[in-house]
């Protein structure tokens, strides 16, 4: 017997406290949904000419899309590299990358001005634009994502899907059918999802990385190098396992589960490789370039990019280094996420702190509008994957015994 | 029957296949810079605008753009430096470099605003669609029907020029000069700009040809321009070209590197995807590696041990 059960469906209360405070996040993001499809764009943001891109570029998608990371440096350690220690994480990070990447897209349906032109560019090629690639990675990327969910469902609904309340047996058949017809083939054939989608990855991380490239001018020094799309590459793969113990470790608190630092613990010794990758290239770069005059210059930016560097990378580094700290729940949990906030702060530094465009009146900050639309964005994400692992065989962990 | 429904499926594979095959081939090599030989630019010569905004005003007529809060033949606006924005076009903004004329008063600068229609511009080679091309007379055109409103074009402009419907719920554009690209298309056309200004400061024509009017200029007078053709070298060159006789940084205008900014990524994409040849590597490796580590996901035979063990956990 295996020292971790197979994934099974959560059996706990639905509706805690924080979950009814998720549905009224959701509830006050949609209304000024409502506001951005009936004022536009500049009715509820700060969005102008001169700051094109918010938040919802800068958090939603790069962000998003960075810390969805989790599921493709999973599958590869697990699927790829044969590390079947760490197949417990699996699920849970293909669901977060899952729906992380429906709630990029969900982000970028928003943004955009014309939001029903949004299937153009699978037909108008731009093979010169970086953003053309990165959209054609994240749209088959997230079909690679479905496809790959699927025998999650499909063990979960293999006799049939019962619908709450009264039977309709033929709809719950023929989808229970379905289901077992797609298992059948993609059992054979998934190590090639499996693969394409670690492709992918590389693809657009690195490709959201080289958008600002085109930009020299405007994105500040520190920032701006050649290899920035390397950087993104490689930070996205150092934030995967941080990921997966930032939100294993909220999710079994949340729900009184095991909390599974026998996998959490040795998972981020890895970490202490990649992450010593990506700060190595990235202190490299800032010497050969010769960028560190603007570390203290007192600018903003260059505050924002100290801050990155020490408390996202340099510190979490060094703590991981620490055998104790990968045994402790609480420290393990910190050190993950101050990796988290770094790659994230990078994002942002990225695509809005360090973004000077030339004649700008004021500088961008985002507004109520735009942060309760994110907000509610990140609430709906949470709130449904909280309904995935109740009513899915995602996680493995077993709820903790009652204790007298 | 059956005949007719295997030639179809021929016809719609082979019209796939080489839709596929086109966007391929265009995908292969780095684009060079797209600007025709013959290609058209406008010529302003700041020593000789005198500041009537009626560019401003022809602009707004030939695009049938809102009218201004201020008309037109206001000199009030002139004050503070304005931008092109989605309202207007073109702007003339006016500065005082410290110059003083013989009766110690201080000579203004006049500076026409608009989008410089870059040799090799940054917003089409942004932009994720091709809604914004490099037409063969020079104008950087906007396709509104392509366009799904990424704002991409505005993050890569390095002169800030194009600008959004920002309070449009659903079919915003991105709006800039559009190099009048409907009057120059005909023959004898000119932009409205040129064809208004009553002291000829913009002088519409090939580019080669203003490139070398705007050097006998200098040369012929060097005491009335410093040696400056803004827009002949600044990123990879515009089809808008500019002289002076006050350095362009005390006039608003950025020092902008030589080198065009799609050279570097379009490099970078092409280097990458030419023939797909790195993420088909990519998948090569990872196989390799699956086959070597992780045999059973690609086989889906279990050794003996495993097979034991998932019998044991089921």
């Amino acid at each position: 017997m295996s020292a971790h059960a197979k994934p099974a469906p959560v059996d706990a209360p639905f509706w805690t406290p924080g979950v009814i405070l998720l549905a009224c996040l959701m509830a006050t993001g949609f209304l000024f949904v409502v506001g951005r499809f009936t004022g536009g764009l500049g009715a509820v943001s700060n969005l102008s000419q001169t700051s094109p891109w918010g938040i919802w570029i800068g958090v939603d998608v790069a962000t998003g899309v960075a810390l969805a990371a989790g599921g493709f440096t999973t599958a590869a350690l697990a699927h790829i590299f044969g590390r079947e220690h760490y197949e417990a994480v699996t699920r849970p990070a293909l669901l977060t990358a899952m729906l992380g990447y429906t709630f990029v897209s969900l982000g970028l349906f928003i943004d955009i001005g014309r939001s029903w032109a949004i299937w153009k560019p699978i037909f108008y090629w731009q093979t010169n634009s970086v953003l053309f690639e990165v959209a054609m990675c994240v749209v088959i990327y997230l079909h690679v994502l479905y496809i790959e969910f699927i025998p999650i469902l499909a063990e979960r609904f293999r006799q049939g899907v019962t619908f709450p309340g009264r039977r309709l047996w033929v709809l719950e058949d023929v989808i229970g059918g379905i289901l077992n017809f797609l298992d059948r083939i993609l059992d054979k054939i998934m190590w090639v999802f499996i693969i394409l989608g670690v492709v992918l990855s590389c693809m657009h991380q690195s490709g959201l990385g080289s958008l600002l490239l085109i930009a020299p001018t405007k994105l500040h020094p520190l920032w701006y190098t050649p290899l920035l799309p390397l950087l993104f590459l490689l930070s996205a793969i150092a934030v995967g396992y941080p990921m997966v113990v930032f939100e294993t470790t909220l999710t079994t608190k949340a729900m009184k589960l095991k909390d599974e630092m026998d996998i959490l613990g040795p998972l981020t010794r890895f970490t202490i490789i990649l992450l010593g990758i990506y700060l190595a290239v990235k202190l490299g770069d800032m010497a050969h370039r010769g960028t560190y005059v603007y570390l203290c210059d007192g600018s903003v930016q260059g505050k924002a990019f100290l801050v990155e560097v020490f408390f996202g990378v340099i510190v979490p580094w060094c703590m991981l280094l620490l055998p104790g700290v990968r045994r402790s729940r609480g420290w393990l949990f910190a050190a993950s996420a101050l990796v988290v906030c770094g790659v994230a702060l990078n994002r942002v530094n990225v695509f809005l702190v360090g973004f000077q465009a030339p004649y700008a009146q004021q500088s961008y900050f985002p507004s109520v509008g735009e942060l309760a639309i994110t907000i509610g964005l990140i609430s709906t994400l949470i709130f449904i994957y909280r309904i995935c692992v109740k009513y899915l065989p995602v996680l493995s962990a077993r709820r903790l015994e009652v204790s007298s | 029957m059956d005949i007719t429904r295997r030639s179809f499926l021929g016809v719609a594979a082979a019209g796939l296949g080489s839709a596929v095959a086109g966007n391929a081939a265009k995908a292969r090599g780095a684009t060079p810079p797209k600007h025709a030989p013959d290609a058209y630019g406008c010529l302003v010569d700041l020593t000789l605008c005198v500041g009537c905004r009626k560019c401003e005003l022809a602009c707004n007529q030939v695009n049938q753009l809102p009218e201004p809060d201020t008309p037109f033949d206001d000199p009030r606006p002139l004050d503070t430096p304005r931008r092109p924005d989605e309202k207007a076009y073109t702007v003339v903004n006016r500065y005082f470099t410290g110059r003083l004329d013989e009766r110690n008063a201080l000579i203004p600068t006049y500076v026409k605003v608009q989008c410089m229609h870059c040799q090799d511009p940054a917003c089409a080679s942004a932009c994720i669609v091709g809604a914004l091309t490099k037409k063969e007379n020079g104008a950087v055109h906007y396709d509104v029907s392509k366009c799904i409103g990424c704002r991409y074009c505005m993050i890569a402009c390095p002169f800030q020029i194009p600008a959004y419907d920002y309070f449009d719920p659903l079919t915003p554009e991105v709006r800039k000069c559009t190099f009048c690209f409907e009057r120059i298309s005909k023959e004898g056309g000119r932009p409205g700009c040129a064809d208004i200004c009553p002291v000829e400061a913009i002088t519409f024509g090939k580019r080669a040809d203003i490139l070398a009017l705007a050097r006998e200029r200098i040369t012929a007078d060097p005491g009335r321009y410093i040696d400056h053709i803004y827009g002949e070298k600044e990123v990879g060159g515009t089809s808008w070209l500019y002289i002076s006789r006050e350095p362009f940084h005390k006039l608003g205008f950025l020092k902008l590197p030589h080198e065009a900014p799609p050279r570097l990524t379009e490099t970078i994409q092409h280097g990458i995807f030419a023939y797909l040849w790195a993420p088909i590597a990519l998948f090569g490796v990872l196989t390799a590696a699956m086959w070597g580590l992780n045999r059973k996901q690609i086989t889906g035979e279990e050794s003996p041990d495993q097979s034991e063990n998932k019998e044991d956990a089921s």
